[in-house]
């Protein structure tokens, strides 16, 4: 593979802007630290891309697809997980049962109002997230519950030498690589994502598969509340905020397309340890917080537009 | 308004159109002069709609002339297609066809003007000059546009081309038009007249032109036509080959669908005719989607389909050939949800030699093929699969005569081993291949027909409306 066929593949992109983040951050230190770098990278990127991923699905179904939900999934997840394992030794998969099946009614509901009430997706999954933001504060009340302390030791926990999160989080993402490359299911959620009218009249039940993705991506949400909230010592109302923003950018940046039937699982990982490196570099270099978020603005920009110009016939 | 009040509007000198290798035109004299009321009349794709769009400037021809010797001003199209804008009031969409009416308070001069067009064309009509036109039947927003067609319009309309003009009227409506034609034409106006209710061209044509294959076939005055003969000059006969080669297939077994009026038969090849626009592809879409899930795909579809309007219906535009090919096989090839590559492409290659599909890699995109290669791939796709019925939804549009050719005999083929196609075609002459055929007319079927029954003949009588006008 020739040197322009690599950089025609839109992953690269998130790959190289991560590195060159992570390079100008240690140029500062002179090399110093890398290794705590990597480390923090690859636990907080980890979260990002298990939503990612999810986003990713969705949003592969093509235009108007998104669930802006996340946040409130994952808010709702980690604190009714939390809740009934009240720090009770033994209660981690009793915990994460309950995450996952907050995930699966959320994204249930999210279909449902999509599908019966033909709610765009954008102001479905909007409305829906005040509802399941509201059911998590009423059911927190202020109360900040520990994780049992094994669900926490895992969480901030390593096993050869990487986080136990990031484990869990390039394991789904393999899943999600052979599910979207290898696949019927994936076939059919790529040809959903190019041209709905022509998959379902190709016999694809389109439906199932809009169905299956929107559950999906709650679910992972879902996920990345418990394990989230077991990483940070709790559940927070506010926990799931960033992860609305950030889960649309690292598709975006990762070389998905956002015209749908495009999926890219590497660059969903790159661009989630982009997002953290960009900001640690511009704390490292003294940068205020409007400084930053312009900075960071702006280099989101660039990079879309780098991999998006590269890609042959987009 | 002209400086010789009888030179003709229009001239049309050996005008010819083609797109690409497709001669929509081929040559066309034609001359409409005031007080002509001319009768156009031809099957689908006669090229009725090119000679139009030659003469209102849409297109420009590809050789020969058309010349307007007293201007090309008030020269007006109704189409019927409708082109109002649905968000804009009756006045208002006045107001896009007549530049003349600006500054402050303009519609109110625009409301007098349509109100008076309206008036003038179809008394008592009705529709409020303030009406937004999503507000309005189907017939009112033709009636708006046949109004906005005749206004003034801060000239004079010279020569109005009425494209379909009461496919959405009712009967008293449409005389209301057909009266008022005359009396535009009688007052030294030209008209354009086209229909299909062949009793609406012969009570208002002066003239009628007969298009077939882009030229004219015939031209006389109306009193020199019978229906029957007019009927005659439309179509062609092309059925001698098809009944021969039906000949060599097993009778149909038993009925496999039934469902929207149609009926077919293991084996059967069913056509679907009719003119477009007429509720064919609606029917045959319907007709698939209730034969097939938007949550479940089985290893054993029931039926598969094959679509004419590729972009809107069949290919997917970031695929290969190959995953083109395959997209309807996926579950019966798949192991356990994953989908068997090996085997993939084998079948693919397969498809590739017997359909032909030009291309040395399968793994190129869809979009590098020609147009007929893609159709080939939508082909090869509905084959592949072991779907007893096979839906096709005018699925020749844009394929070469060799092409076609082969597709016909692959047809035959697949038929004689069993398969079912239910075959919407505007083209009689593959319609006159079928077994089959159910004649649509206003989103009915007007007529079935069958064996010897099918000619091109009997399929025209049952697409136009014989009877008169009332």
């Amino acid at each position: 593979m020739t040197l322009l066929q690599r950089l025609s593949r839109p992953w690269i992109w998130a790959w190289l802007a991560a590195a060159l983040a992570f390079a100008a951050t240690l140029g500062l230190t002179s090399g110093r630290g890398a290794g705590e770098l990597a480390y923090a990278a690859l636990s907080f990127g980890a979260f990002a891309a298990i939503v990612g991923m999810g986003q990713m699905l969705v949003i592969t179904l093509g235009p108007g697809n998104v669930d802006l939900s996340i946040p409130a999934t994952m808010t709702l997840a980690a604190t009714l997980a939390l809740k009934v394992m009240s720090t009770d030794p033994g209660t981690a998969l009793l915990g994460l049962g309950v995450a996952l099946a907050v995930g699966l009614g959320t994204g249930l509901a999210n279909f449902a109002l999509i599908f019966l009430l033909r709610l765009p997706p954008i102001i479905a999954t909007l409305a829906a997230s005040l509802i399941y933001q509201s059911l998590a504060i009423w059911s927190n009340r202020g109360l900040r519950i520990k994780p049992p302390p094994g669900l926490a030791d895992f969480a901030t926990g390593r096993f050869l030498g990487l986080p136990n999160v990031a484990w869990v989080g390039l394991a789904l993402a393999l899943i999600v690589w052979v599910v979207l490359e290898r696949s019927v299911w994936g076939r059919w959620l790529l040809a959903a994502g190019q041209n709905l009218r022509a998959a379902r009249l190709a016999g694809m039940p389109v439906e199932a598969v809009r169905a299956a993705a929107y559950v999906t991506v709650a679910v992972f949400a879902a996920l990345a509340g418990y394990l989230l909230a077991s990483f940070s010592g709790g559940a927070a109302l506010n926990m799931g905020q960033e992860y609305l923003l950030m889960s649309i950018a690292v598709v975006v940046i990762g070389g998905t397309s956002i015209a749908g039937g495009n999926s890219n699982v590497p660059g969903v990982w790159g661009a989630a340890l982009f997002m953290f490196l960009v900001v640690s570099m511009l704390n490292s270099y003294g940068a205020g917080a409007g400084v930053r978020n312009v900075l960071t603005g702006t280099i989101i920009i660039a990079i879309v537009i780098a991999a998006s110009t590269r890609r042959p016939g987009a | 308004m002209t400086q010789n009040a009888n030179a003709p509007v229009v001239t049309l000198t050996e005008a010819a159109k083609h797109f690409g290798a497709v001669r929509a035109l081929d040559g066309v004299d034609l001359s409409v002069a005031p007080g002509d009321c001319v009768g156009l009349v031809g099957h689908n794709g006669a090229g009725k709609s090119t000679l139009v769009n030659l003469i209102n400037g849409s297109f420009a021809p590809s050789s020969g002339q058309v010349a307007f010797p007293g201007g090309a001003a008030g020269v007006r199209s109704v189409f019927q297609e409708l082109s109002l804008c649905p968000n804009l009031t009756v006045a208002e969409n006045l107001r896009i066809s007549h530049p003349g009416l600006k500054g402050p308070g303009w519609r109110r001069p625009a409301r007098a003007e349509i109100c008076a067009a309206l008036d003038a064309v179809f008394p008592g009509h009705g529709i409020a000059a303030d009406a937004e036109v999503d507000t309005l039947s189907i017939a009112e927003r033709q009636m708006v546009e046949i109004a906005i067609g005749f206004a003034p319009r801060g000239g004079q309309a010279r020569l109005v081309i009425l494209d379909e003009p009461t496919s959405a009227l009712d009967a008293g409506i449409a005389d209301q038009l057909l009266a008022h034609v005359k009396r535009f034409c009688a007052q030294g106006g030209a008209v354009i007249f086209i229909s299909h209710m062949l009793g609406e061209i012969f009570e208002v044509a002066t003239r009628i032109v007969v298009l077939k294959d882009g030229r004219i076939v015939a031209e006389r005055p109306a009193a020199g036509f019978t229906r029957q003969g007019l009927v005659d000059a439309m179509g062609h006969v092309a059925t001698e080959e098809a009944a021969r080669e039906a000949e060599s297939r097993p009778p149909p077994g038993a009925v496999v669908i039934a469902a929207e009026g149609i009926e077919a038969r293991r084996g059967e090849i069913v056509g679907l005719s009719g003119l477009a626009g007429h509720g064919q592809a609606a029917a045959l879409a319907r007709l698939y989607l209730s034969q097939s899930s938007d949550w479940r795909a089985g290893r054993a579809p029931r039926a598969v389909f094959v679509a004419g309007d590729r972009p809107r219906d069949g290919v997917l535009p970031l695929w290969s050939i190959l995953r083109n090919i395959t997209a309807s096989i996926l579950p019966r090839d798949a192991r356990r949800g994953m989908v068997d590559r090996d085997r993939e492409r084998t079948v693919a290659e397969e498809w590739k030699r017997r359909i032909g599909i030009r291309t040395d890699d399968l793994s190129n995109p869809i979009l590098s093929l020609s147009g007929g290669n893609q159709q080939k791939v939508l082909f090869a796709r509905a084959l592949a699969s072991d779907a007893p019925v096979v839906v096709m939804d005018d699925p020749m549009r844009g394929v070469d005569v060799g092409t076609k050719q082969d597709v016909y005999a692959m047809i035959r083929a697949e038929a004689a081993a069993g398969r079912t196609f239910l075959w919407y075609s505007t083209e009689t002459e593959e319609v006159c291949q079928c077994d089959r055929v159910f004649v649509f007319r206003n989103h009915a079927i007007s007529a079935e027909l069958a064996g010897d029954q099918i000619t091109e003949e009997r399929i025209l009588q049952a697409s136009f409306e014989m009877q008169e006008a009332s």
